[in-house]
């Protein structure tokens, strides 16, 4: 291993931006997603933060480790010295720490945590929420020790496709209710950093219909309000099936009485029926592949890990989006 | 196979054709079929058990809205022509839930016209039916509560909202009450009031100090619409609980079933096992659990066998459309096996909870016809 010499160059050339935004429909495996690319751009001696907003402590459920606190906590080592960090961000302790900032609450706001006063804070308004968390992610962006950047990048598991743009145009829901005043001021930072190019929301789909169809949508409505949009990842796909044309079952009956196997009647159909739904289903998947090309994005695939997303599978997928360019 | 046997079988048409059972709620994580698999239950109670139903969806696919007849957003239950009602007697209605708009008629429905049309026009009012974290879980519940009363149904199925987590449906009515109940309000509104007794003294100088930092962060102009706010809401706060209560007990009721949707996936599994402990907590009667798009393979021949015998094949030469068939089947048995464990850690949680699979199609469904495959396939023996 090398000294701790900062790496100057991103990552790779596939990921030019330091705050990645992840978003997708629910069950894509965005949170995976999310995580094997924290482990990806840490590769090398960097590191990265890899945060969550949503209270479902899905990092922690991935890595299987305790229930992640409001701190920045060593997750994982990354191949070749890197490091990833966690963060599961808490509009509450961002309040506070927010609060403690401008106005030194102290015991107040114990008190007033206790009372549930707080999280009321974060509920009447809920642009203020959304604000609180995305401020947070800015503030571990920009952070800076000494010379260098704490972080080589930052990695947001966000909320998925049908909250995404509400979630990121904080400035929009702000105003709504706050005309003036430090909360105006602190989401108009985050927006400016949200659309620049220092951010890419990357959006993860399935080859469903229903999963595609929300990416075609986040990816206008994103792309409409202003926000960079980065890759779509597609995520559980299957290598291409060998079989191009549809196979006879009197072929198959050779085949499997060459190969030692029972060649009863039950078994070709079954063996032809299978085939040919997976013909079906290859079909239509490859028509959703066709829709989001047309989207004109960069494209990373990512395939069905047969043994589910475990530490190694994990890798697996960073090593794949780390050759992203 | 191994995880059904383990768990009992989920009879649906049971508990469609039960004429006891008035409503069946679906829910689980985001992305696992529930829209889909409410549909689907409630074409089959009309046709198949005569049932007079209704489907509540909330966010539903496109096509599946357009093949339900859902093209107007009216937030009232359309009937859905073309089906096979004939023979049983059954009807099918169905609506896609106007979250805002059931805000308002609840609104409208509390108050008179004046406050009504004050209300709507308050910043907080427009912020909170639209975006509230929780407003579509509680309409939901709503909804499903007015439909309930107005009896004209024999069975309600319910989809519910896509939560970022399954039990936000739960407790959203209970959080939305304590909201709108507004003992917080009241106290960051009139913190003069609550002085006195010395117990609070630092919680109310606390309140002061929160009333001044709420007003500095976000400025005196929210405070006062969110006090006009609380002002015009303020006669229908009992209504707005007793109303979360009153659908709450609906809930707990025998009339009910609860059904869990899941994937064979570790998260939708995960959330599943999750609300199930919940559901029992509240007491609210789970009936049992769908595991949606599972992978099974016809034949019996498992993965090792199958690629075994390919590699036989690939030496022998000339068989390349059968090595082709035995490794995709090789891929598709190594994936039901792993589904079936997945789905196994539920069963291992829940074993008295019965479960039933529903084989994953090999294209979307967004028809009729392929509602009707999902029902025919939720209820195989």
């Amino acid at each position: 291993m090398r000294a701790a010499e900062p790496p100057a160059e991103p990552a790779g050339p596939g990921w030019p931006s330091r705050l990645h935004v992840v978003t997708g429909k629910g069950g894509t495996g965005k949170t995976s997603v999310a995580a094997s690319l924290a482990l990806a751009l840490a590769a090398g001696n960097r590191r990265t933060l890899l945060v969550e907003v949503e209270g479902r402590q899905g990092i922690a459920q991935l890595f299987g480790t305790d229930p992640l606190p409001y701190e920045e906590r060593h997750l994982t080592d990354a191949p070749g010295g890197g490091e990833v960090r966690a963060l599961a961000v808490d509009a509450e302790e961002a309040l506070l720490e927010y609060l403690d900032m401008f106005y030194r609450l102290g015991a107040a706001g114990r008190a007033l945590r206790k009372l549930g006063a707080i999280d009321f804070a974060t509920t009447i308004a809920p642009g203020l929420r959304d604000v609180l968390l995305t401020g947070k992610v800015k503030e571990a962006t920009t952070r800076t020790a000494g010379q260098r950047r704490t972080y080589d990048a930052v990695v947001l598991d966000a909320p998925p496709t049908g909250r995404i743009g509400r979630f990121l145009n904080v400035t929009a829901e702000t105003a709504r209710l706050a005309k003036v005043g430090p909360i105006k001021t602190q989401s108009e930072g985050v927006a400016a950093l949200l659309r620049s190019p220092m951010t890419a929301v990357h959006v993860v789909t399935l080859l469903e219909e229903m999963p595609v169809q929300e990416t075609v949508d986040a990816i206008g409505e994103l792309a409409q309000l202003g926000f960079p949009v980065g890759r779509v990842i597609v995520n559980g796909t299957r290598p291409p099936l060998p079989v191009g044309r549809e196979v006879t079952a009197a072929e198959l009956r050779r085949g499997l009485l060459a190969a030692g196997l029972p060649a009863d009647r039950a078994t070709v159909t079954g063996l032809v029926g299978e085939a040919r739904d997976q013909q079906v289903r290859r079909g239509l998947e490859d028509s959703l592949r066709a829709d989001l090309v047309e989207l004109g994005l960069p494209m990373t695939e990512l395939p069905l890990l047969p043994d589910g997303v475990d530490r190694a599978g994990l890798a697996t997928l960073a090593e794949l989006l780390g050759r992203a360019d | 196979m191994p995880s059904e046997d383990a768990a009992p079988r989920l009879d649906v048409d049971q508990i469609l054709a039960d004429p006891g059972v008035r409503i069946v709620v679906c829910c689980g994580a985001g992305g696992v079929g529930k829209t889909t698999t409410a549909a689907a239950l409630a074409l089959r109670a009309a046709e198949q058990h005569g049932r007079r139903t209704v489907v509540l969806t909330i966010d539903p696919a496109r096509r599946l809205a357009q093949s339900l007849g859902l093209t107007e957003l009216d937030n009232t239950p359309r009937q859905v022509k073309g089906i096979e009602v004939e023979a049983s007697g059954g009807e099918l209605h169905a609506m896609m839930l106007d979250m805002k708009r059931t805000f308002d008629d609840v609104v409208l429905q509390h108050t008179d016209p004046t406050k009504a049309a004050e209300i709507f026009a308050n910043p907080f009012y427009q912020a909170m039916s639209s975006t509230f974290a929780g407003t579509q879980e509680y309409m939901a519940m709503e909804k499903l509560g007015q439909l309930h009363a107005r009896g004209e149904w024999d069975l309600i199925v319910v989809d519910t909202p896509p939560s970022r987590s399954a039990l936000d449906f739960l407790d959203a009515p209970a959080r939305l009450s304590r909201f709108l109940d507004g003992r917080m309000l009241r106290l960051l509104l009139a913190p003069a009031r609550t002085g006195g007794r010395s117990m609070f003294t630092l919680v109310t100088a606390g309140f002061g100090m929160f009333s001044k930092v709420v007003q500095k962060v976000l400025g005196a102009q929210l405070l006062t619409d969110l006090s006009g706010f609380v002002a015009a809401l303020d006669s229908m706060f009992g209504g707005f609980r007793q109303r979360a209560e009153q659908t709450y007990r609906i809930l707990q009721a025998r009339e009910t079933a609860f059904l869990l949707v899941a994937a064979p996936e570790s998260d939708a599994v995960r959330e599943a096992a999750y609300f199930a402990g919940r559901l029992r907590e509240e007491r609210m009667p789970l009936a049992g659990l769908v595991v949606n798009r599972v992978h099974r393979p016809v034949v019996e021949l498992d993965a090792a066998a199958s690629l075994a015998a390919a590699e036989r094949l690939v030496e022998l030469g000339g068989h390349e459309a059968t090595v082709d068939v035995l490794r995709a089947h090789a891929a598709l048995a190594r994936q039901s096996v792993r589904e079936r464990q997945v789905a196994a850690r539920f069963t291992e949680a829940f074993p008295a909870v019965p479960a039933v699979s529903v084989t994953a199609q090999p294209a979307d469904v967004h028809d009729v016809d392929g509602l009707r495959t999902i029902g025919a396939a939720l209820s195989r023996p």
